[in-house]
């Protein structure tokens, strides 16, 4: 069974170590925070001058002055602070972030980006992402493994408007975990119940596949919330 | 040496058409508000705002280009929902657009606010914001190179000031205020409180007072009540 977007953040978040800094995009990332594993101090790094984020306010608790850069008002965790614009970018260009987890509208075998932008009559904007991309120690996607009309978004080449070259290292989809190895693509892990094949029928390049791919070990719910779709 | 002016109708008068205004605020915390509705009340034209979104009608600057003051936004991500006065007048070819990543937006004012005449950055390399840019290969990585921006005026918000224009900030109100102080010929910031000259700790002062001209006290009774529970 293909997870849901919860069972991919879920999958991100074991893999995030203790000791982290982390920004996480809009979509699937923003929800890698609520699983991050009890025992692990992760901070969660936000474009506006956050290092410590935590969870949403309580309605009627929010501060107006306190939010993420998803414009969500946020809490701040013990030992977190708040800095300007410049040092935020600095923690991210300077390539002190340990990870960030993005959103994808592509992504290539050898690792391109695109998630800016769809081309057409539309207001370009950039935000974060191009310095986010290429400015963290990893960088991890976090998407459906196809568009909900079946189109694949790991492809030999992106047709979208790139946010950074080479960028990427891992995969994380509904279907499976993949690693970027040079000009290799590398099928990592299978969601429980998903065949080799299915994955490679929805993928628009080609797959490495070692001998022996592994289940990924992801209950079928957490705290009451389905990881993985009926 | 006292900065505070009574209104900010009167801290904008001097704002003329075509200037180049520089907004702080990143979501709503940080957007001087009652400056940008102060300035909507001029009726000026051709203005270039160098602002980080796309600006709404509650925060006053998507009714700035809504009312077709703006001739030109250098901006990042125009694209929030909210944003729909900038979407409409730059689909009918209404408005120029400058869209930055949201880092080089940034690293441009702080380098005009630091005497530099540029930059390199590694970001946008290869993309299609990279077109027309200096590309220069250092130790073995590609960069950009980038140019200072400066404006004619920068409209701040903080939180507490003194009257020689001192400036504090809470939460993450700070943002692009306290670069965009360093960046423009007359810095105008609206704040929460004042407090005498003395009655902010040196070490709590964020902008010092010889980046700001002009200091509108407009309280926010909302924010003294959190500030308040908060301590």
């Amino acid at each position: 069974m293909p997870l849901t977007r919860e069972g991919i953040a879920y999958r991100i978040a074991r893999d995030l170590p203790d000791g982290s800094f982390v920004n996480l995009g809009v979509g699937i990332p923003t929800l890698v925070a609520r699983f991050v594993p009890p025992d692990r101090t992760i901070l969660i790094h936000s474009e506006n001058g956050i290092l410590g984020a935590g969870p949403k306010a309580a309605p009627g608790e929010e501060d107006p002055d306190l939010v993420n850069a998803n414009g969500d008002y946020v809490t701040l965790m013990p030992g977190a602070s708040l800095f300007d614009h410049a040092l935020s970018f600095t923690i991210i260009r300077g390539g002190h972030l340990t990870h960030a987890v993005l959103g994808a509208l592509q992504v290539s075998r050898r690792g391109d980006l695109a998630n800016w932008r769809i081309p057409g009559p539309r207001v370009p904007g950039v935000g974060g992402a191009m310095d986010i991309a290429v400015g963290a120690q990893q960088v991890w996607v976090a998407t459906t493994h196809t568009t909900d009309q079946g189109e694949p978004k790991i492809v030999e080449e992106c047709t979208y408007p790139l946010t950074a070259a080479r960028c990427v290292r891992r995969i994380y989809t509904d279907l499976a975990v993949l690693r970027v190895e040079g000009e290799q693509l590398v099928l990592e892990e299978l969601a429980p119940g998903v065949t080799v094949e299915e994955v490679l029928e929805r993928t628009g390049t080609r797959l490495t596949v070692p001998d022996v791919v592994p289940i990924m070990e992801v209950p079928a719910e957490f705290a009451g919330i389905p990881l993985l779709a009926s | 040496m006292d900065r505070v002016v009574a209104t900010c109708d009167e801290a904008v008068a001097d704002i003329p058409n075509g200037a180049s205004i520089m907004i702080g605020g990143f979501g709503p915390p940080g957007i001087p508000v009652n400056l940008v509705q102060a300035l909507r009340r001029r009726r000026l034209r051709d203005l270039v705002l160098i602002y980080c979104g796309g600006g709404t009608e509650q925060d006053g600057i998507g009714g700035l280009i809504a009312d077709g003051a703006v001739r030109k936004l250098i901006t990042s991500y125009p694209t929030h929902p909210g944003a729909s006065a900038v979407r409409e007048r730059y689909l009918r070819g209404e408005i120029e657009l400058e869209v930055l990543p949201q880092g080089t937006f940034v690293e441009r004012i702080r380098a005009a606010g630091a005497g530099l005449g540029g930059f390199y950055t590694p970001t946008g390399v290869g993309t299609e914001l990279a077109e027309g840019k200096e590309v220069r290969i250092i130790n073995g990585r590609a960069y950009l190179f980038e140019l200072p921006l400066r404006a004619d005026y920068a409209l701040i918000k903080a939180y507490r000031a003194d009257r020689w224009g001192n400036l504090t900030y809470r939460r993450t109100m700070r943002n692009f205020n306290p670069i965009m102080a360093t960046a423009a010929n007359i810095v105008i910031a609206e704040v929460d409180e004042l407090v005498p000259v003395g009655g902010l700790s040196p070490e709590e002062i964020e902008t010092p007072c010889i980046f700001v001209d002009r200091v509108v006290v407009v309280p926010r009774e909302e924010i003294r009540r959190v500030a308040l529970e908060s301590r």
